[in-house]
């Protein structure tokens, strides 16, 4: 519940709407949820039309359209149409795949701002292992005609133990590429990144080679090329203003409808989040339980409640505290004054400073694997196991 | 262009900017990709007036006519269009 009963609740100023769940690509470190198969019935595209109003009308004016993949979405040029309209700053953030010269025109004529591509690596061979299809020369074109059609581009790497170590040649080629932006960003450990944890953990030398690189090259493409690089958060002592703090600014819409403050929040027990189907945008913002529940500091136990930085943080991230200590209300163990803390570091060490072990082959995320993790199929080897030392002997 | 902004420096929004007024904030903000500057009344004004077409000279001269109670405002206009151009927010024409 909020603190104070006289602060009137935030406004959204972020709509990430998931238009899909359905992608072609199969990335062990997706941070969709593990049970995305039961999200199939999608909102239809006058549904996802209403969402957008309602979230303008509250003053949303950045949109995400992501997924999954958001280019399986065949009606993808009319929702951009529709939110343009509305005034929104558009964001689509994809893989590439599915994209082509014809749809970027349209893209762009439907008034799309923006395009993130996501590469899982440098090379052709890494690239089109991890994504589990051979997308990298597609994407290299992709990356082409989004300067050619003069969007801004931003090029999107996700580092873990495989990619890490290639950092100069990944900041290469986006320069080559001619990027406005580059995201360096390092896996988050949820949804099948958490299931992968051991295959992707990088080790603190790993980490701190690729964070000394990237600062050299933010120092040598200053004025050309901005790059963000996120730093690692297990290997810190103070974790991260998760969201900018629950239901503060940001609003994710899963491809069913089911309203979110943060993409992975859906994993979270005794919350059930309530639906744009059955609900308007600002009761779900401004008054559903969930959206309150760890609005504020009012639900903040020790060591966050007496802490002064608190106002920073906002205690981390509520899906990391379920996921390392099973109550989300804890302090983020990131965080060297949560209990937890020592007991992360230890996991962390250990996991990253051993060869990934051969009998935990890695998950590949797809909707047959989605299903035995839920339980649907019978278990037995998840569809597609391979172990990433394989990559090479292709 | 680089070096001190003239009076006649012509200031425009970068290509991949975008200016616009947001009534629910009750101010303009600048969007990029995935991000957003908001501004303050000033910032705001002299912004808008950064079209690619009027000189810094005149966009102080059309303030001046527009908030006549104002002091003299060339050093602010002037401090603002080299914060804005640091951050890329503007590029200069002339």
């Amino acid at each position: 519940m909020t603190t104070s009963g006289s602060d009137s609740p935030p406004k959204p100023l972020w709509l990430l709407a998931e238009l899909t769940y359905r992608c072609p690509l199969q990335c062990p470190y997706c941070s969709n949820p593990l049970d995305m198969a039961k999200y199939s019935d999608e909102l239809s595209t006058e549904e996802w039309i209403r969402v957008f109003r309602e979230a303008r009308a509250m003053g949303a004016v950045q949109l995400g359209l992501s997924g999954g993949e958001a280019l399986v979405r065949k009606d993808l040029e009319e929702l951009i149409a529709e939110a343009h309209k509305l005034g929104f700053y558009i964001n689509l953030l994809t893989s590439g795949v599915g994209m082509d010269e014809h749809r970027i025109r349209a893209f762009k004529e439907a008034g799309l701002d923006h395009i993130q591509i996501s590469f899982q690596a440098s090379s052709e061979e890494l690239n089109n292992f991890i994504a589990g299809n051979d997308s990298f020369r597609h994407k290299l074109e992709m990356a082409r005609l989004v300067k050619q059609y003069d969007y801004p581009m931003v090029l999107c790497f996700v580092l873990h133990r495989h990619n890490t170590d290639d950092v100069a040649q990944i900041l290469d080629m986006a320069h080559a590429l001619q990027a406005d932006y580059v995201e360096l960003a390092t896996t988050q450990y949820y949804g099948w990144a958490m299931l992968n944890r051991d295959q992707l953990l990088p080790t603190r030398e790993q980490v701190q080679r690729a964070e000394a690189l990237a600062h050299d090259y933010q120092e040598k493409l200053k004025g050309q090329m901005k790059i963000f690089y996120v730093v690692p958060d297990y290997h810190e002592e103070r974790p991260k203003a998760c969201m900018s703090g629950w239901g503060s600014i940001f609003l994710t819409v899963a491809p069913d409808g089911t309203a979110l403050p943060c993409h992975a929040a859906g994993s979270l027990p005794g919350l059930s989040f309530p639906n744009v189907r059955d609900h308007d945008l600002a009761w779900i913002w401004s008054a559903s339980p969930d959206f309150n529940r760890f609005r504020g500091y009012g639900w903040m136990k020790e060591p966050c409640r007496s802490c002064e930085e608190k106002t920073k943080d906002f205690g981390g991230c509520r899906c990391q505290a379920y996921l390392l200590t099973g109550d989300p209300a804890n302090a983020d163990p990131v965080c060297a004054k949560s209990p937890h803390h020592a007991e992360l570091q230890r996991r962390v060490a250990l996991a990253s400073e051993q060869t990934p072990p051969r009998e935990s082959p890695i998950v590949f995320r797809n909707m047959r694997n989605s299903k035995r993790q839920m339980g649907v199929l019978d278990s037995g080897p998840p569809a597609n196991a391979r172990r990433l030392s394989e990559a090479s002997t292709d | 262009m680089s070096g001190p902004i003239s009076p006649s420096s012509v200031p425009a929004v970068s290509k991949g900017f975008r200016l616009q007024w947001e009534e629910a904030q009750g101010c303009h903000v600048l969007l990029y990709p995935e991000g957003m500057v908001k501004l303050n009344g000033p910032a705001g004004e002299i912004l808008k007036r950064c079209d690619g077409a009027r000189s810094a000279a005149e966009i102080i001269q059309d303030l001046e006519r527009q908030f006549p109670g104002a002091e003299d405002l060339s050093d602010d206009v002037y401090q603002f269009l080299s914060t804005a151009h640091d951050n890329q927010w503007i590029r200069f024409a002339a």
